[in-house]
């Protein structure tokens, strides 16, 4: 017999990994994925295509530069790739698309420290940085496939020109960023996610409803809010990111209605049409704060009221 | 309200398997700390003989319990034993006659009132069977004037896998757990008395609520089949609904929580005066062929008791004693069997599994049943530092390990709280 292994407990592991966390992430991401192929047509599947390839070379390039295992086999680089894609309009060129992945996974992610460490979301800030950079193309808005004949067709983001109806808007019929359209592939994800327990309803949840409330209160239309724009990818699937959102079960509360107010006030008040990226950055930046006073209170622990007796 | 726990998988594979005699080993190492305390000094030396039953250690400190010969035969060596948690003692080895002669000192205790049942449960080398091996006459020794106790708890949850031996004492044996409790009770004169067993052995409670259905007084709580009901704050929460405060014993909130087979083997040493010189024991794991329950003296070898369970030793990667999630490795096979085993488990293979960095899931925060933040805690030891580890309570944390099951990256997260309580507590 070879020698015993001598080791701490728990001598069992539950079978859940990053990497499978990360792999729902992406089965859940996959009906908004083909949504926006039969929506846009297969040039926003390569766009998608690009950004997951772009994230996976800018990861491994950044490891074999600075000495480092190879981290991208968790998978997480593939589902900050499938985000940005998702934010960005169909139409955009694969170069610009490449420096978005850039800015998210080596700026964003790798120089904090990799998976975990990184501050934001990367694909948010990618979206941002694309925004500021190129504002031309990145709100150069194609129609849809479907009601294109000829040549594409530039169009409005609905939350500009609001005159879509509902029906179109719930299944993507709509122009916009490609991956956020399709309303109902968004939130069969979401609910697949929540099932698989791989995120928390909490933070969607009272992101909805305080945009709904938020815009009753203003006077908008409280469902087009939601369907139009990226509401429901924010929520979904950047706003559950696990690494910059709280921890806690309050602070998840807390995230999910900063996020709508913030979503709202620069929808309505600000010169943007568009606030998801920005509210979700602002409350990712927040996030530490909001673990350190929605601190989890240890059983039975004691506290002392006064230092002097 | 309830507190945190985690589903694990159960593996209770000898849960009808009835418990086997061992038969008399050619030797013994009867190691002095068995309990947690102050180690026995050997009242033996090389060349006598020994009986059954005969007390062979015994110290004079608060916190300690005696121990006694699990067999008859001749001391041939006072060993140096070193545990694999660092532990060093002296160990009393006996070169067995087989013959099993009872000592002349084993007669039932004259048990009167409170002094003379402490000095019993003494005498009886007792300590807390489940795992710990906390001396038993120092738990029920308190003082009534100013902690007076009203609830006694016992703990038959075995919320471990593959573990049965607490189940098949139930079974075998309820009379003695029974019987048992009721002596503690009125010695100690306690109202109420909760005996929890988790839902998974619906047979021990079945039967225990029947024989108990006649005294209002003891009540057979079901605990949801979770992991970590069996931990003492826990079980004390789930059955009396009162929460153990930081740096107090469940004493503090007037419970006593003892485990199922403590209670019945006093039981038995009340009726004939035998002490602690065997215990029954789980052997099982996916490197033993006959997984089994037996009945083992004290100071058998692990290795001896492989063999008994048939288990392919060149398979072996791994042996605990005591369960997958908080049980302790060996590594040497000739480790004896002590009082505090309540199995042991020979396993294929040590999975280990690719760790990432954190990725905050938070599923440490949801598992953790003293509702601590490990993420946080691996985080504040990273950079050693002792006033953030004090403010998030590193002290609360009862090594359960949920922590580490559950964590998605595969992070050491209860191997981290103890290595930051320790550093708390050199710190001062």
């Amino acid at each position: 017999m070879e020698k015993l292994i001598v080791s701490p407990s728990p001598h069992m592991r539950s079978g859940m990994t990053t990497q499978k966390i990360m792999l729902n992430v992406i089965i859940a991401l996959c009906p908004a994925v083909i949504a926006s192929g039969i929506i846009f047509g297969l040039r926003a599947i390569f766009l998608i295509l690009v950004c997951v390839a772009t994230s996976l070379v800018w990861e491994t390039l950044f490891n074999i530069i600075t000495k480092k295992p190879n981290t991208i086999s968790d998978l997480s680089a593939v589902v900050t790739g499938i985000l940005l894609a998702f934010n960005l309009p169909p139409s955009l060129p694969f170069w610009m698309a490449a420096i978005g992945t850039f800015v998210a996974i080596v700026i964003v992610k790798c120089l904090f420290g990799g998976l975990g460490q990184n501050f934001a979301n990367p694909a948010i800030v990618g979206r941002i940085v694309l925004m500021l950079s190129f504002t031309g193309a990145m709100t150069n808005w194609t129609l849809p496939q479907a009601f294109q004949i000829t040549d594409a067709v530039t169009s409005v983001t609905p939350l500009v020109n609001q005159k879509e109806d509902y029906l179109d808007l719930f299944l993507g019929m709509t122009g916009g960023c490609l991956g956020e359209t399709c309303a109902l592939a968004l939130i069969i994800g979401g609910i697949y996610l929540i099932i698989r327990r791989i995120i928390s309803p909490i933070t969607p949840l009272f992101f909805l409803l305080t945009v709904e409330v938020f815009s009753v209160v203003a006077g908008a239309d409280p469902l087009y809010q939601i369907l139009s724009g990226g509401v429901l990818l924010g929520a979904i699937f950047m706003a559950t990111d696990y690494v910059t959102t709280p921890i806690t079960f309050w602070g998840k509360v807390i995230f999910g209605i900063g996020c709508g107010i913030i979503t709202c006030v620069i929808r309505f008040y600000a010169s943007m049409a568009e606030g998801v990226s920005f509210s979700i950055l602002i409350m990712n930046i927040l996030t530490p704060y909001i673990d350190m006073i929605t601190k989890a209170k240890p059983v039975g622990a004691v506290y002392a009221k006064k230092k002097e007796e | 309200m309830s507190l945190n726990c985690i589903k694990i998988p159960h593996k209770k594979n000898t849960e009808n398997c009835k418990t086997k005699r061992y038969t008399i080993p050619k030797t013994v190492s009867i190691p002095m700390c068995q309990h947690m305390g102050a180690p026995c000094e050997p009242l033996v030396s090389v060349g006598d003989e020994v009986k059954v039953g005969q007390k062979i250690g015994d110290s004079e400190a608060f916190m300690s319990t005696p121990v006694h010969s699990s067999v008859s035969g001749k001391v041939i060596e006072i060993e140096n034993i070193l545990f694999a948690n660092g532990r060093e003692c002296k160990s009393v080895k006996i070169e067995c006659d087989r013959k099993q002669t009872v000592s002349e000192n084993v007669k039932p205790p004259v048990i009167t009132d409170k002094v003379s049942f402490i000095k019993a449960v003494r005498e009886s080398g007792c300590c807390g069977l489940g795992g710990a091996g906390f001396p038993t006459h120092i738990k029920l020794n308190f003082d009534e004037n100013k902690t007076p106790v009203d609830n006694l708890v016992i703990n038959a949850a075995e919320c471990e896998p593959y573990i049965t031996s607490d189940y098949r004492e139930m079974m075998e044996d309820p009379e003695d757990v029974i019987n048992g409790i009721k002596t503690i009770q009125k010695m100690l004169k306690i109202e109420k008395v909760y005996l929890c067993i988790e839902g998974n052995k619906p047979k021990a409670i079945d039967l225990l609520s029947n024989m108990t259905s006649k005294d209002n007084s003891i009540k057979v709580v079901k605990l949801s089949s979770l992991y970590p009901q069996g931990a003492e704050k826990v079980i004390a929460y789930n059955a009396t609904g009162r929460t153990v405060r930081e740096g107090e014993l469940p004493l503090n909130q007037g419970i006593i929580v003892i485990n199922v087979s403590t209670v019945a083997f006093l039981n038995r040493y009340f009726k004939t005066g035998m002490p602690l010189t065997w215990r029954r024991i789980t052997i099982d794991g996916d490197a033993v062929k006959s997984p089994c329950n037996v009945k083992v003296p004290i100071g058998v070898s692990i290795a001896e008791l492989l063999k008994f369970a048939q288990c392919d030793e060149s398979k072996v990667k791994k042996v605990l004693t005591g369960g997958l999630m908080m049980g302790m490795c060996v590594y040497d096979l000739n480790t004896p069997v002590i009082k505090t085993n309540n199995a042991v488990l020979a396993l294929k293979k040590d999975k280990k599994s690719p760790q990432t960095n954190c990725i905050r899931c938070g599923r440490c925060i949801n598992a953790c049943p003293a509702g601590l933040m490990p993420t946080e805690l691996e985080k504040a030891y990273a950079q050693k530092d002792a006033d953030r580890l004090k403010s998030l309570r590193v002290n609360l944390c009862m090594n359960c390990g949920s922590c580490s099951y559950v964590c998605p990256a595969k992070r050491n997260l209860a191997e981290t709280n103890q290595l930051a309580k320790l550093f708390v507590s050199e710190k001062g």
